[in-house]
C-alpha cells in the first residue's frame, strides 16, 4: 500500500488538518483504509473520489462525528479524538446526509447553532443578519427550515456551520442541489474565508468544480488516498477529470444502447 | 388499459408482501382483523332475515349511510391513506380520461377496504331473503351503494390532494386524530347509550335518511320487501344520479388536478422573530431549552403526546360519573407526572441526525441533558401541580394531599432524571422527523421495547419510599405521613433529577459519536 503524502513544500508548520492513519470498517466492509493527509493552512482543499469512497465517513471521523478504529485527526495541531471540545471550536461542518433540527425557523436554527456555541446574544443577531443577507435567505428567514427546498436547505445547514468563525471548514458536498447563482455566492465567500487565512475542505465528485475551486486536491478511491497535492500536481497536464478516471479505472464504456439513435 | 391499472394495483399489494416479513405480520394481522370484522357484521345481516322489516330497514340503511360517511372522512384523518395509486403519478403516461376513472374506480375494490365492504354490502342480499325482486334490489343496492363509497372516497381525497399535500395540514390532522382514539372509551359509551334511549326515532330517521343520496341504495331490498315499488324505483334514480355526480365531479377533479400538481410550501417569511430564542438566557442550556420548547409546540410528534395530557381528566371525570366516586381522580397528578417526564425519555431519538448539531458544536453534555429537562420542566411542573391538587375540590379529602403532592413531584423529578440518563446512552424506534406519529417506526422493535420497559421498571425502583410512604399513611389514616412524603418526593426528587442529568451529560459527552452512530441506523 503506498499512500502518497502530499510533500508540497510550502506547507506551513502546522497544517489545518492532518489525519494519521484514519481506518475504520462497517461489519465485514473496510470504508476507509488507513488514509493519512495533511491538509495546509490557508488552502482550498477538494477531496473526489467516486461514489462510496469513503470520503464522507473519513471527514465525519475527521470532525468528530464517527469515531475511529484507527488513527486519528489533528485540527491546527488539536487531536479531535483526545481534546474533541477544544478542536470542534477550530471548525465548523456542513455533514452531508444528516437531518437538521427542520421544525426552526432558518433565523431561529443559526441563532441556535451560535448559542450551542456559547456566543454573545448581540454578535449572534448581528451574524445571522449578514449571513442570510450573503446567502440570499433574508426573503426567507422566518419559515420553517422543512418548508425549504433543498439548495435552501444547504446553505442554510452552511451558514450554521459558519456563525462561530472557525478557522478550518469542512464541507462535505456542499454544492449537492445548490442554483448556479448561489452556488457562486458560496464560491465568492469561501474565496473570501481562504484570502483571509481560513482553510476550507470540500468533497464533491464535481471535478470541473474542484479544478476550478481548490488549489490542492487529494483523489480517494476504496477508503484509500490515490494522489493528493496540489490541483496542478495532481492533474499532471490533463484535465482533473480524466486524470481522475485513469486514476480510479473503471474507464467509460460507452458501447451498447444503439437503439438510442434509432427513434 | 383498466385491466393494466388492475394489475398494477395487485402488484403493488403483492409486493407490498414481499418487502419484508414484518410487513407481512401486519398485514396478516389487519387481515384478521378485517375478517373478524366482515364476518360479525355478515352474521348480523344474516340474522337480520329474521327481523320485522322495519328493524332490518332501519340497521341496514343507517349501517350503509354510515359507511359511506365513513369512506368520505377515514381517508382524510388517515395520514398514510392509500396513495399506490395516486392520480397525479399518471400525469405523464397520458391515459384517457374515461378509462383512467373506470380503472382507478375499480382498483379501489383491491385491499381490504374496499373488499370487506363489498363483501359486506352483497351480504344485505341475505337480509332480504324474502322475495326475488328484493334480492335483486339488495343486490342493485350494495353495487350502488359500495360504489358510491369508493368513488366518495376519490372525489375527497382528490379535491384535498393539494391541501393534504401541505405539511401544516399534515400536522394538524395527525394531532386532532388523537383526541377521538383517546376518548374512544367515553364516545362509545355515549353513542351506545344515545342510540339505546332513542329506539323509537332511529325508524324514523332511517325512513328519512333512505331518500338522501346517503342512504337511498341500500334502501331498495327493503322497499321492495314491503312491497312499495314506486319508492323503490325512484331510490334507485336517486342513488345512481348520485354516483353519475359523484363520478361527474371526481372527472373534473381529476382533470384539474393532473395539470396543477399539488402546491408546496408556503410564501416566503422575513425573519426577525426569534421567539423563544430571544426570551430563554443566550447560553448553551437556554439555547437547547428554547429549541425543545419550540419543538413541542410545532413537532406534531411531541404534540400528539402533549395532546394526551388535557383529555385525561375527560376521561377520569367521565369513569368517575360511571361509577359515582371522585376518588380515583388523585391518581392524575402522578400519572400525568409520569407521561410528561417519560415523554423525554426518548428526545435523542427523535432528533434523529439532526443530533449531529450539537456533537458538531461540541454542546458539554450537562447543558444538553439540564436543556431538555428544564424544557419539559416549564410546562409539566404547573400541569402536574394543577392535576395533583384540582381533584381534591371535588373529593374533599384535603388530608391526603401532602401525600399525593409529594409523589407527584417525585414521580416528575425522578422520572425526568432517568429519563434523561435513558436518552443519552440508548435510541428508541420512534417515527422520522416529519412523519405521523402514528407512523410505524423503523428499527429494533425489540430494543425500544427492552429500553422503555427496562427504564419504566427501575424508575418505580427510585419512587419506592414515596409509594410506601402512600401506603403508610393509607393503612395508618395519619396525615403526619403525607407531609414526610412531600418533603421526600421533593428532596429526593430534585437530588435524582440533579443525578440524573450530571450522569446522562457525563455519558454523552463520553460515547456522543456512538450514539450518533445508533442514530443514524434509523433514518
Amino acid at each position: 500500500m503506498t499512500v502518497q503524502l502530499p510533500g508540497s513544500p510550502h506547507t506551513s508548520p502546522v497544517p489545518a488538518l492532518a489525519l494519521r492513519g484514519l481506518a475504520k470498517r462497517f461489519g465485514g466492509k473496510v470504508a476507509v483504509d488507513g488514509i493519512s493527509l495533511d491538509v495546509p493552512a490557508g488552502s482550498f482543499y477538494g477531496v473526489v473520489g467516486p461514489n462510496g469512497a469513503g470520503k464522507t465517513t473519513t471527514l465525519s471521523m475527521a470532525t468528530g462525528l464517527l469515531r475511529p478504529d484507527f488513527g486519528t485527526a489533528y485540527i491546527h495541531g488539536v487531536d479531535v479524538w483526545a481534546k474533541p471540545l477544544e478542536a470542534k471550536k477550530l471548525m465548523g461542518i456542513l455533514p452531508d446526509g444528516v437531518r437538521l433540527f427542520d421544525r426552526l425557523t432558518g433565523e431561529q436554527l443559526v441563532t441556535y447553532a451560535g448559542l450551542l456555541r456559547g456566543m454573545d446574544r448581540d454578535v449572534v443577531a448581528q451574524r445571522v443578519g449578514e449571513l442570510m443577507a450573503a446567502l440570499d435567505l433574508s426573503g426567507d428567514a422566518g419559515t420553517l427550515v422543512v418548508d425549504y427546498s433543498a439548495g435552501m436547505t444547504k446553505k442554510i445547514a452552511l451558514a450554521s456551520a459558519l456563525i462561530h468563525a472557525p478557522r478550518l471548514l469542512v464541507l462535505d458536498e456542499p454544492f449537492e442541489s445548490v442554483d448556479p447563482v448561489s452556488a457562486a455566492n458560496i464560491r465568492g465567500i469561501l474565496d473570501n474565508y481562504v484570502a483571509s487565512g481560513g482553510t476550507v475542505i470540500v468533497s464533491s465528485h464535481v471535478m470541473d468544480l474542484v479544478q476550478r475551486m481548490c488549489d490542492h486536491v487529494a483523489v480517494v478511491a476504496a477508503g484509500r488516498v490515490l494522489a493528493a497535492g496540489t490541483v496542478d500536481e495532481v492533474r499532471d497536464g490533463a484535465t482533473l477529470e480524466d486524470r481522475f478516471v485513469q486514476l480510479v479505472g473503471g474507464g467509460n464504456q460507452t458501447g451498447g444502447l444503439e437503439w438510442l439513435r434509432t427513434f | 388499459m383498466v385491466a393494466h391499472l388492475l394489475s398494477l394495483k395487485w402488484r403493488l399489494l403483492l409486493n407490498g408482501f414481499r418487502r419484508s416479513p414484518g410487513q407481512l405480520v401486519g398485514i396478516a394481522i389487519g387481515g384478521l382483523y378485517a375478517l373478524g370484522v366482515v364476518a360479525t357484521l355478515a352474521g348480523a345481516l344474516v340474522a337480520l332475515r329474521w327481523a320485522d322489516a322495519e328493524t332490518a330497514h332501519t340497521a341496514v340503511v343507517l349501517g350503509g349511510a354510515a359507511a359511506l360517511l365513513a369512506w368520505a372522512v377515514v381517508p382524510l384523518m388517515a395520514s398514510a391513506a392509500d396513495m399506490t395509486l395516486d392520480p397525479s403519478r399518471f400525469t405523464t403516461s397520458a391515459i384517457p380520461m374515461r378509462q383512467l376513472l373506470t380503472g382507478l374506480a375499480l382498483a379501489g375494490f383491491i385491499g381490504l377496504p374496499g373488499l370487506s365492504t363489498m363483501i359486506v354490502a352483497l351480504f344485505t342480499a341475505a337480509t332480504w331473503w324474502r322475495s326475488v325482486p328484493a334480492v335483486l334490489g339488495a343486490l342493485l343496492g350494495a353495487v350502488l351503494g359500495v360504489l358510491s363509497c369508493v368513488v366518495l372516497s376519490k372525489v375527497v381525497t382528490t379535491a384535498t390532494a393539494s391541501l393534504a399535500a401541505s405539511r401544516r395540514f399534515k400536522d394538524v390532522s395527525s394531532i386532532v386524530v388523537f383526541v377521538p382514539l383517546v376518548l374512544m372509551g367515553p364516545i362509545v359509551a355515549g353513542v351506545f347509550r344515545g342510540v339505546s334511549s332513542s329506539t323509537g326515532y332511529l325508524p324514523e330517521l332511517a325512513r328519512t335518511v333512505s331518500w338522501t343520496p346517503l342512504g337511498a341504495s341500500w334502501s331498495l331490498g327493503g322497499d321492495l320487501a314491503s312491497g312499495d315499488v314506486a319508492a323503490a324505483g325512484l331510490k334507485a334514480l336517486i342513488a345512481l344520479a348520485t354516483l353519475l355526480v359523484l363520478f361527474a365531479g371526481w372527472n373534473a377533479l381529476l382533470k384539474r388536478a393532473l395539470v396543477t400538481p399539488p402546491y408546496s410550501g408556503g410564501s416566503g417569511k422575513r425573519g426577525g422573530k426569534l421567539g423563544l430564542f430571544g426570551l430563554l438566557p443566550a447560553t448553551p442550556t437556554g439555547a437547547i431549552a428554547a429549541r425543545a420548547l419550540s419543538y413541542w409546540i410545532r413537532d406534531p410528534r411531541y404534540a400528539a403526546s402533549l395532546m394526551v395530557v388535557p383529555l385525561l381528566p375527560v376521561i377520569f371525570l367521565f369513569q368517575s360519573g360511571q361509577s359515582g366516586s371522585y376518588s380515583m381522580l388523585v391518581i392524575l397528578g402522578p400519572l400525568a407526572a409520569f407521561i410528561l417526564a417519560w415523554s423525554i425519555a426518548a428526545d435523542v431519538s427523535y432528533d434523529n441526525t439532526a443530533f449531529a448539531l450539537h456533537l458538531a458544536t461540541g454542546v458539554r453534555g450537562i447543558h444538553d441533558r439540564l436543556g431538555r429537562a428544564l424544557a419539559c420542566l416549564v410546562f409539566a411542573l404547573p400541569v402536574v401541580l394543577i392535576f395533583a391538587v384540582g381533584p381534591f375540590f371535588l373529593t374533599g379529602e384535603w388530608g391526603w394531599l401532602p401525600c399525593v403532592l409529594g409523589l407527584s413531584l417525585g414521580v416528575l423529578f425522578t422520572g425526568l432524571g432517568l429519563a434523561s440518563i435513558v436518552s443519552a446512552r440508548y435510541t428508541s424506534s420512534v417515527p422520522l422527523p416529519g412523519d405521523s406519529p402514528f407512523k410505524k417506526p423503523p428499527g429494533n422493535v425489540a430494543q425500544t421495547l427492552a429500553v422503555q420497559f427496562g427504564g419504566m421498571a427501575v424508575l418505580f425502583l427510585l419512587v419506592l419510599p414515596e409509594l410506601v410512604l402512600v401506603i403508610v399513611q393509607s393503612v395508618t389514616g395519619d396525615p403526619l405521613w403525607g407531609w414526610i412524603n412531600l418533603a421526600i418526593g421533593t428532596v429526593l426528587g430534585v437530588a435524582l433529577f440533579v443525578a440524573g442529568v450530571r450522569i446522562g451529560g457525563r455519558w454523552l459527552d463520553r460515547r456522543g459519536p456512538e450514539l450518533f452512530a445508533q442514530l443514524s441506523v434509523n433514518r
